[in-house]
């Protein structure tokens, strides 16, 4: 049986780790509050984008773009993106299960995998295990389309070049607060655009003047589709990542407080152990002395 | 007023400036063009450069990052990657940047892959600068 002092020791350390976990959950909170701000303001953007891309994909009778180009998919690079941090529950353990998976099918295939890291843990885990082209960690912190860019440049002269065929983007898909889903999705070639969209408001956009053609300008739009989904998927990894931490942090707060509350129980019991034994020391001591009296 | 035009900027980070206008000048692919209301209904690219726009006979700039535009009679929407206004600039940061990227394009021939990059960072200090100096 641990002494009382020892127990009163441990009750105190788990207060401090308390304070700690709900510390974090409220820097989480208020990260997690930024970050979906951030989602909202981009919104507007990629709506419209959407709408300008879709009417022009319908007024484009061949898209002949190198970024649309299907080849015999030999080699494969992969995008993971993680979070920078950890303490955050399953979030990139999830991701990175799901990527080690996706690699392996690849590999079992016959194909050539190289993959390119985004967030520092996917770089740690991945750094022995995997063969990385290219890797951009502690960019969570503060980042903004400028990051989306620079990962569309690593990504897309590489793919003109015909130096890999395909090219996978893992990342954590925001479905709500508690929920990230692992998600594969295939940026090149890019899926085409504007088939499955038959809502497009076609009056609307049916008397424009195209300047330069219409060809040229998809030739334009298409590298900065690519920015808007990577940045959409780099938005929504640092949602969920804090989202996923005060989860975890949540968790932690109250698991602390169990600890604390059935420790406090068993200090109290040793507590009246330790006065029921004193008494009986006092009761034995007076009989002694008054049989002896 | 009835010549007024509506502006819309639209960055991904937020929406940079909604309201109406006199007139939007813009760098777009073919060169710069301005927009006055009842401007025929178009669609273009916009490159790295300059955007000023008048409202009420004052002229605000902008230093823009590529994007595109479209215009109807009486509206206009400008997507664009980063807009920066003239306070937001940091011109030493951009001289900075203009005298790294000459050096780098000096060092480089055409057909090196980083020229594009390089190119293009020169061209955003430029217009940077250009913006940081009309206030």
């Amino acid at each position: 049986m641990p002494s009382l002092k020892d127990i009163k020791r441990k009750v105190g350390a788990v207060q401090k780790t308390k304070q700690i976990t709900r510390a974090m959950n409220m820097v989480a909170a208020s990260k997690f509050k930024s970050a979906q701000l951030k989602m909202e303001n981009f919104r507007p953007y990629a709506g419209k984008f959407m709408d300008v891309l879709n009417s022009l994909a319908l007024r484009v009778e061949s898209m002949s773009h190198p970024l649309l180009a299907v080849r015999d998919p030999r080699r494969i690079r992969v995008i993971c993106m993680t979070s920078d941090r950890g303490l955050c529950g399953g979030f990139n353990t999830n991701l990175i299960k799901t990527t080690e998976r996706f690699m392996k099918e690849k590999v079992n295939d016959g194909k050539d995998v190289a993959m390119i890291t985004v967030g520092r843990k996917g770089r740690d885990y991945f750094r022995k295990k995997a063969n990385i082209v290219a890797q951009k960690a502690d960019v969570f912190g503060k980042f903004d389309m400028t990051l989306a860019v620079s990962i569309a440049d690593e990504v897309i002269p590489a793919f003109i070049k015909e130096e890999y065929d395909e090219l996978y983007l893992i990342y954590n898909q925001f479905m709500n607060v508690s929920v990230q889903k692992p998600t594969v999705v295939r940026l090149f070639p890019l899926p085409s655009i504007g088939q499955e969209t038959a809502e497009v408001d076609t009056d609307r956009f049916l008397d424009y003047t195209y300047e330069p053609s219409e060809e040229a300008l998809m030739h334009k739009l298409l590298p900065m589709y690519v920015h808007v989904l990577v940045y959409r998927a780099l938005l929504e990894t640092s949602a969920g990542e804090n989202g996923a931490r005060m989860a975890a942090m949540d968790n932690a707060t109250s698991n602390c407080e169990e600890l604390i509350s059935s420790l406090t129980l068993k200090m109290n019991k040793a507590r009246q152990a330790a006065i029921t034994a004193e008494l009986m020391d006092i009761v034995g001591g007076t009989e002694a002395l008054a049989k002896s009296g | 007023m009835a010549d007024e035009l509506m502006l819309e900027v639209v960055s991904p980070e937020k929406m940079v400036f909604s309201g109406n206008i006199e007139e939007v000048t813009l760098p777009g692919t073919e060169g710069e063009f301005g927009v006055l209301r009842g401007h025929e209904a178009f669609l273009t690219s916009v490159e790295i450069g300059e955007m000023n726009f008048v409202k009420d006979g004052k002229k605000t700039y902008y230093a823009v990052n590529t994007g595109y535009v479209e215009v109807t009679g009486s509206k206009v929407t400008v997507l664009i990657e980063t807009a920066e206004k003239s306070e937001q600039i940091d011109k030493e940061r951009a001289l900075r940047a203009k005298d790294n990227a000459e050096k780098r394009l000096s060092q480089m021939t055409k057909e090196d892959v980083d020229y594009e990059t390089a190119r293009a960072a020169l061209a955003r200090a430029i217009a940077r600068i250009s913006v940081a100096e009309r206030q």
